[in-house]
């Protein structure tokens, strides 16, 4: 069955009328999608550090546990870190979702297949690493109820959305690794993100 | 001081510095301070596949403004080469605690490739080195590597000896 999602849509509408929602990217091409998006200080996309974004997300959902986090990550991102899914599954962080734009390609380096080209199955992996709501999404209807329950499901949760294999224009993000984080330490936590911790 | 209070001594500094999320890979000589932070209700404790996993979760903690600790032995940090050029270029604090293979007294020859790169790899990746060579000293690292991370955005590392640990054959590590 080939992908008939267009992953900037998808994207696109996971985060309309985004909120509060902390966003974290994976390299390359989920990090344009988001920008495409829209960009906001309570994005942060990631230039590098590959497989480590549904790790972020982890990091970020236990120290903000009132806040919605989304990782969008893609497959070959994903697939260097395996280990994250098993490490999420033992955590359960309600306020996580990991959703996955998988064109089965490594689209910045050639768009060479990746291994869920050749039936690795993500959505599988999550749920055999114990995160229960792990779905691949195939269809425009099932895109909408991600993006609810992204905004209001009790977490953690996980998506395969199969996507098409299409080269687009690049959104680039800031690239500044010190600007991102202040950026968005500065929209999440306000003055006191500037304070030098009173413990210290 | 006896000789195994370290553990107490580092645990108490994290906690008194509001540190709320600790990451580790197991080793021997990380034993009792794992135990203790598990112990502990203001930490959350998270049990990592890899070392790698730490480096993403302690940058995603400093963004939502908690500061954390990793804790691993001297071979894992060979896992974090790649991710710690993020730990550079956004400046993000880091502390870990590194209990070292490959050393006096080490019994598997595997374990000493690493443990005699270990110091140059952390230092060329920009991540400050601090050699703890005797338990009581142990503690004091850890407060200033704090400090340094976090009022200095700094990436700091507290190597802790391996005679410290004092582990000296695969029969003591298994009768631990």
């Amino acid at each position: 069955m080939k992908p008939t999602l267009h992953r900037r849509d998808v994207v696109k509408t996971l985060l309309r009328d985004r909120k509060d929602l902390l966003v974290v990217a994976g390299l390359g091409s989920t990090a344009w999608d988001i920008t495409a998006a829209g960009d906001s200080p309570l994005s942060f996309p990631t230039w590098g550090a590959m497989g480590q974004a549904a790790m972020i997300g982890l990091g970020l959902a236990l120290a903000q546990p009132a806040r919605r986090v989304l990782v969008v990550t893609g497959d070959g991102e994903m697939l260097m870190g395996l280990g994250a899914l098993a490490t999420i599954g033992v955590q359960r962080p309600p306020n996580l979702a990991v959703v996955v734009i998988d064109n089965e390609r490594y689209g910045e380096t050639g768009m060479q297949a990746t291994h869920t080209a050749h039936g690795v199955d993500l959505a599988a992996v999550a749920k055999a690493c114990g995160i229960r709501k792990s779905v691949e999404v195939r269809k425009v209807t099932e895109v909408k109820s991600l993006q609810k329950a992204i905004h209001s499901g009790a977490g953690p949760l996980f998506a395969a959305v199969k996507v098409i294999d299409e080269k687009l224009p690049l959104v680039l993000p800031p690239h500044d690794g010190v600007l991102l984080k202040t950026r968005f330490r500065r929209a999440l936590l306000g003055d006191s993100a500037d304070v030098l911790p009173e413990e210290l | 001081m006896p000789p195994d209070a370290w553990p107490a001594e580092v645990h108490r500094e994290l906690a008194a510095a509001g540190v709320r999320i600790v990451g580790y890979v197991p080793d021997a000589g990380h034993k009792r301070l794992i135990e203790l932070c598990h112990a502990d209700e203001a930490m959350r404790v998270v049990p990592l596949t890899t070392e790698e996993e730490g480096i993403g979760l302690a940058a995603g903690a400093w963004l939502g403004g908690e500061k954390s600790v990793l804790l691993m032995q001297s071979s894992g940090v060979g896992n974090l080469v790649n991710v710690l050029g993020m730990v550079k270029v956004c400046r993000f604090p880091l502390l870990m605690i590194v209990t070292m293979r490959g050393e006096q007294g080490e019994f598997n020859p595997w374990q000493v490739p690493m443990g005699e790169a270990l110091a140059r790899v952390l230092e060329t990746m920009g991540v400050a080195v601090r050699q703890a060579g005797e338990a009581r000293s142990v503690a004091a690292h850890v407060r200033a590597a704090l400090r340094l991370a976090y009022q200095a955005q700094g990436a700091e590392a507290v190597l802790i000896a391996q005679r410290v640990i004092g582990i000296k054959s695969f029969q003591e590590q298994a009768n631990q």
